[in-house]
C-alpha cells in the first residue's frame, strides 16, 4: 500500500491505494468519480482518457503511482460550476452522442485535439485524431461535427478571455 | 494485475540500485507495453521501477551530424520536436503514425526498443539509420542490439539513456498499418547516409523480429528510386503469416513500402 498524492480538478488529494491500483480505479473507486469510464481496459477505446498535466493519456494504462505529484483532469472537472465545458454544449447541440458511454473519454479527447491544434482543425484532422477512442453508437458523424463546433467556441472562449 | 512494489527512483543509479534489490524487477517507462501484461497476468515483476520522469532520461539534442534522444522522451515531444523535424524528419513522421494520441502521450522510444515487439517501428527506425544505444554501461550498435522477437542485447539490469542517430543524406518511412493495433503489419525505413550507403530495415515482416533487406539496399544503391524496386522479388522464407496476412503477403509488402518510403525520402 501507498499513499498516493496528486492534484485531481483543481483539489489536492491523497488516496491510500495498493501499488497495483490503476489510475482510472483510483479516480472511480477512491475518489468516487465515476464519469470516467473503462471501456476494454486495454488502452484500445478510449472511454477513461483524462488530462494528466495537461495531456490526454489512457488512464487504464497509467498505475496510480506514476500520476502521483501531477494534475489530473476528468470530465467532472471541466465545467464551471452549472455552465458546461463549450465542448460539453457543443456534444449536447450537434447530438454527439447516444449511450454516453464514451462521451467522458470523447470529449476528453476532443479537447486535448483543440488545444494541439488550435483553431486551424479541419474534419480529416479531428478523424484521424479521434482513432484512440472508439464509439458503437454514432457512427462518428456527429461527434466530428461537435469536435469542429467546439473548436470554433474555444476560440472564441479563449478570444474572450 | 498480481500484486506488486512501485517505485520511484530521482536517478539511474538509484534506478539500477533498485532493480538489482528487486527479486523480479522490471523497469517502466509509458508503460503502453508492460502494464497491458501485467494486466494479462503474463508479467508479474515483483517491483516496478519507474524511469518515466528521470530528468536525464528526457529531451532531444541535435548537434552537427547527431541527433540523440533520450530514452524516456515520449513519441509525442519527439514527433513535435523542431530538432527532429529538421534533422530527420522520417523520424517524425514515424512517431506520429504510432499508436493513437492518447498512447503517443506516454510511449518512449527507449520503452519501444526495450520490449522489440517484432511490430514495432522505433527497431527499423534505429538499423535503417545506424544507431547508437546508449546505457548506463556502454553504447551498443543498432545492428547488434536486436536479438530477435523481444529480445535485445540488455543484460539484467540495463537502463537505455538515449539513441544517437546520424542524420541521413535521405530517409523516408512507410508502414501498412493494422487498422486495430496500429501496429505495422509490415513497415520499412530507407536510409541514404551521407556517405552513400544505403541501409534498409523492415519490421512487422521477419519471424525474428526487425531486418536488413539486401536485395532492396542493392537495388538502391545502384539507382536511388521507387521505380528501381519494381523488379525486385523478396523471398518468404522466415516471414511472418497470421490471420493478418500471409508470408507471401509480407513479403510483397516489403517491396511496396520500401518503394513508398522512397518516394517519401525524396
Amino acid at each position: 500500500m501507498s499513499t498516493i498524492k496528486l492534484t485531481v480538478n483543481g483539489k489536492a488529494v491523497s488516496a491510500e491505494v495498493e501499488d497495483r491500483t490503476l489510475l482510472v480505479h483510483l479516480l472511480r473507486e477512491n475518489l468516487n468519480l465515476t464519469g470516467t469510464h473503462v471501456g476494454c481496459d486495454t488502452s484500445q477505446c478510449g472511454a477513461c482518457v483524462v488530462h494528466i498535466d495537461g495531456r490526454a493519456v489512457k488512464s487504464c494504462t497509467v498505475l496510480a503511482g506514476q500520476a502521483a505529484g501531477s494534475s489530473v483532469t476528468t470530465i467532472e472537472g471541466i465545467s464551471k460550476g452549472d455552465e458546461l465545458h463549450p465542448m460539453q454544449a457543443a456534444f449536447r447541440d450537434n447530438h454527439g452522442l447516444q449511450c454516453g458511454y464514451c462521451t467522458p473519454g470523447m470529449i476528453m479527447s476532443a479537447i486535448d485535439i483543440v488545444q494541439r491544434h488550435g483553431g486551424k482543425l479541419d474534419e480529416a484532422t479531428v478523424r484521424q485524431e479521434l482513432e484512440g477512442n472508439i464509439c458503437r453508437c454514432t457512427g462518428y458523424h456527429n461527434i466530428v461535427k461537435s469536435v469542429l463546433d467546439a473548436a470554433g467556441r474555444m476560440k472564441v472562449a479563449q478570444a474572450a478571455e | 494485475m498480481y500484486e506488486t512494489t512501485y517505485h520511484r527512483p530521482s536517478s539511474v543509479d538509484e534506478a539500477a540500485k533498485l532493480f538489482a534489490q528487486g527479486s523480479e524487477a522490471k523497469y517502466l517507462a509509458g508503460g503502453h507495453t508492460l502494464i497491458p501484461v501485467m494486466k494479462q497476468r503474463l508479467a508479474s515483476p515483483s517491483d516496478v521501477i519507474d524511469l518515466g520522469k528521470l530528468k536525464e532520461l528526457i529531451g532531444i539534442e541535435a548537434s552537427g551530424d547527431t541527433l540523440t534522444i533520450k530514452a524516456a522522451t515520449t513519441y509525442y515531444d519527439i514527433m513535435q520536436s523542431a530538432d527532429v523535424k529538421k534533422a530527420i524528419p522520417a523520424i517524425a513522421h514515424l512517431t506520429s503514425m504510432l499508436g493513437d494520441p492518447a498512447v503517443r502521450h506516454r510511449g518512449t522510444i527507449g520503452g519501444s526498443i526495450a520490449n522489440n515487439d517484432p511490430a514495432a517501428d522505433f527497431p527499423a527506425a534505429l538499423v535503417s539509420l545506424g544507431a547508437t544505444v546508449k546505457t548506463n554501461k556502454r553504447t551498443i550498435a543498432a545492428d547488434d542490439f536486436f536479438k530477435g522477437l523481444f529480445t535485445t542485447a540488455l543484460e539484467d539490469g540495463e537502463i537505455i539513456t538515449a539513441v544517437s542517430f546520424p542524420v541521413p543524406a535521405k530517409a523516408g518511412y512507410a508502414k501498412m498499418r493494422h487498422p486495430a493495433s496500429r501496429f505495422a503489419l509490415t513497415g520499412v525505413f530507407v536510409t541514404k547516409t551521407k556517405a552513400g550507403d544505403v541501409r534498409v530495415a523492415a519490421t512487422g515482416a521477419s519471424q525474428n523480429g526487425v531486418m536488413r533487406v539486401p536485395a532492396i539496399e542493392a537495388a538502391l544503391k545502384a539507382n536511388w528510386s521507387a521505380g528501381a524496386l519494381d523488379s525486385v522479388k523478396i523471398s518468404d522464407s522466415g516471414l511472418l503469416a497470421d490471420i493478418h496476412g500471409s508470408a507471401a503477403y509480407r513479403a510483397n509488402l516489403i517491396k511496396v513500402m520500401a518503394q513508398r518510403a522512397v518516394t517519401a525520402a525524396g
